[in-house]
């Protein structure tokens, strides 16, 4: 009992196969299109790269450029196919080649599908090595001086003044972690030693923020410094100091942006993987239609094309059992009903006297 | 004798005219990007408006977008001229319209190489017109609460953040204005008294800068205030200090970002311009080319292309006496008088000729 199982008449089928030599050179637009938004996806997380602490993010936009190339590939390959399907003695050039096509292409749509929902589900990674890196970063804001590390302030800075944001979480991680050097404190200052010795890690914490955590909407120019005490400063009330720095954390302003992209690229790839299904239906239905003109021996006949020969049972109990007889290759047989050749068998069987009378 | 006359064999013509024709829909292409580039330059002059005191510069996108549409327009009657060219029934009536046409044609060329020179001459009134307006913008800075002022701290800052610029000219402008509003000093203090007190204006002066000045690539955090003073921060001398702040000025970053685009653009509209002229001359063989045809008893035979019909001073000359008959059109000549008469008695002798024979028949 066959699944999907459509009657063609040979105009259908030549029509069929026009149809599909399109698509087919549709899906290697599309996989072009792939390609390039896995590439644009690659660029824009390589901007940042210096402020996420693992690299398992990148494994979504190669996903994509391979996926992207492998479908220029096969839709090429197809679109060749296809052409040479509208006819029954060109078919039978490809006729070997069909089966591991459809095979391959099978496969490659389900990377499509794969890739689509990798765009979906890495939020949460992206979310701990955004807050892992930014941690980090902030921690050696101070060290212009030390090799590989020296231009994380610059880049902190950047990013802060780019994305409106401030600190990790909130613009009080900066109280938390010494970001002015050593090489510009002066230690012989008594306030110096006093804040230094004031915790025990003998850090030189402050209640100040860099200059890039400034918010440019503030009405008033920029409070860097005492912010916990409001009181220190003019007029300070509570309106001000929710304009005067960026209030958003640069961990959720990051997230924010990466998953906008994200997503708009998972959802144009899902689009894509439907196309990329439609299409291989249409292959499949125009390759069972063929093989079984040339099995009729008409070419001129109606066919029948469907999706899967038996029902879907049928079929992966046949796939499952052919596996297993791949891995019994070398393996006796217990089964008695199967007569296996013995060495005894081999001997010579010697042949009957025949009497073979002479006449003279 | 004709200025650079070819022969056109029919063949030759008919490829002229397709050729034309592709040519004409270059150049309206090339037309709508000169609009495309005009109106870039445009937005991106008004994104700045707030510090130009003046609209002068604007002379050089408006130009570039008027130039943009006519070319369009022009172009686009090129190649239906070129459609009917090979139609002797339609042609004719292109004839009086041609001329017009190449008079467009030449002024947009003269428009487009004028754009090309205001772009420079006009740099130094850009510069003017950007010192003034980041004067008032940096004066206005702390006027946050005065209406039509408001936004200048946010520009300020924005722009100098941007264009990684400090101050008009550079850093020390920030010295001479009050850019902290009296609604945030605290007039008790005993230094902000003897701030107001040491200058004559009564203005809070102090030798800091505002924040958007501070540069991301220093490696040292940000030192904003009391910047003169080398012994108010560790480790610090004024003299030899480089990269704590922008060392450029807003009114030069700016220009030179102008100027850029501007120059940048500068080949593009040079070769608009070879693209247009060779529009026009190719224009010019396809109508005398054509029309030679036209005028030969056998329409599929050769004919002669030419830019001018005589050479140039004999064209000077035809053209100066058409203009000073036009002129001379409500003036009564002597001369041409004096040649009536001649004529009249001429005829009169031809009619008496004329009415002697018929007595001999």
């Amino acid at each position: 009992m066959a699944v999907g199982k459509i009657t063609f008449t040979k105009t259908e089928r030549e029509k069929l196969a026009e149809v599909l030599w399109l698509l087919n050179w549709i899906s290697v637009v599309t996989g072009a299109i792939l390609f390039g938004l896995g590439l644009f996806l690659k660029i824009e997380i390589q901007k940042w790269q210096e402020v996420m602490s693992e690299q398992g993010i990148l494994y979504v936009p190669h996903m994509l450029i391979t996926t992207g190339l492998a479908a220029c590939g096969i839709n090429y390959l197809g679109s060749k196919i296809c052409l040479d399907c509208a006819d029954t003695n060109k078919f039978l050039r490809w006729k070997l080649v069909m089966m591991p096509y459809i095979v391959c292409t099978f496969f490659f749509t389900a990377c499509v599908l794969v890739g689509a929902l990798m765009c979906y589900s890495i939020r949460s990674q992206l979310e701990e090595a955004l807050y892992l890196g930014l941690r980090n970063t902030m921690r050696f804001y101070k060290d212009t001086d030390t090799p590989g590390r020296c231009y994380l302030k610059k880049t902190l800075d950047l990013l802060q003044i780019q994305f409106q944001c401030c600190g990790n979480t909130d613009y009080r991680d900066w109280f938390q972690i010494q970001w002015i050097s050593s090489r510009y404190l002066d230690m012989t200052n008594s306030a110096v030693v006093d804040r230094v010795r004031s915790n025990v890690e003998g850090k030189y914490l402050m209640d100040s923020v860099p200059f890039s955590c400034c918010s440019t909407l503030s009405s008033r120019p920029c409070i860097q410094h005492n912010l916990s005490n409001p009181g220190a400063h003019a007029h300070y009330d509570e309106r001000s100091q929710q304009l005067n720095l960026w209030r958003r954390g640069c961990q959720q302003a990051l997230l924010d942006h990466y998953t906008g992209i994200m997503q708009s690229i998972g959802l144009t790839v899902l689009l894509i993987w439907l196309f990329e299904l439609l299409v291989l239906t249409g292959v499949r239905y125009l390759q069972t239609a063929m093989e079984n003109v040339i099995r009729l021996g008409d070419p001129e006949s109606e066919s029948e094309g469907w999706i899967l020969e038996n029902s879907l049972a049928e079929t992966a109990c046949y796939n499952f059992s052919i596996i297993k007889s791949l891995g019994k290759c070398y393996q006796v047989d217990d089964d008695p009903n199967i007569n296996v050749p013995t060495a005894a068998a081999n001997q010579e069987v010697p042949s009957a006297q025949v009497q073979v009378n002479v006449t003279s | 004798m004709a200025l650079l006359k070819i022969k056109f064999s029919q063949q030759r013509r008919v490829r002229l005219a397709q050729g034309l024709w592709l040519l004409s829909w270059l150049a309206v292409m090339c037309g709508a990007f000169i609009f495309c580039l005009g109106v870039y330059l445009k937005i991106e002059l008004l994104r700045r408006d707030e510090v130009m005191e003046n609209t002068e510069i604007h002379v050089v996108p408006n130009l570039l977008m008027l130039v943009g549409l006519a070319s369009i327009g022009a172009n686009w009657v090129a190649s239906r001229v070129c459609q009917d060219s090979l139609d002797a029934s339609r042609f004719p009536r292109w004839k009086v319209l041609l001329l017009g046409w190449y008079a467009v044609a030449a002024l947009l060329c003269c428009l487009l190489l004028a754009v090309v020179v205001l772009s420079y001459v006009l740099q130094g009134r850009l510069e003017e017109s950007l010192k003034v307006g980041l004067r008032n913008g940096i004066r206005f800075y702390k006027d946050t609460d005065v209406p039509g002022r408001c936004f200048q701290k946010e520009t300020i800052d924005r722009l100098q953040m941007e264009f990684r610029c400090c101050g008009n000219n550079n850093f020390k402008d920030w010295f001479e204005v009050q850019w902290v509003s009296n609604r945030y000093l605290d007039f008790t203090s005993q230094e902000v008294k003897d701030r107001i007190r040491s200058n004559v204006d009564g203005r809070y002066l102090l030798d800091g800068v505002p924040f958007s000045c501070c540069n991301p690539a220093s490696p040292r955090p940000c030192l904003q205030n009391q910047l003169t003073d080398s012994r108010a921060h560790y480790n610090y001398e004024y003299q030899s200090e480089e990269l704590n702040l922008y060392s450029r000025g807003c009114r030069q970053a700016l220009t030179d970002y102008y100027m850029g685009l501007m120059n940048s653009t500068g080949p593009g509209v040079l070769s608009v311009i070879l693209i247009q002229l060779s529009v026009l001359l190719s224009m010019r063989y396809l109508q005398t080319a054509v029309e030679g045809a036209m005028a030969l008893e056998t329409p599929e035979g050769e004919s002669e292309g030419y830019i001018l019909e005589k050479d140039v001073k004999a064209t000077y000359a035809d053209v100066k006496a058409k203009a000073l008959d036009l002129l001379k059109f409500a003036q009564v000549d002597p001369a041409s008088e004096a040649a009536g008469a001649e004529e009249g008695e001429k005829e009169a002798e031809a009619t008496a000729k004329a009415a002697t024979p018929p007595p001999a028949s």
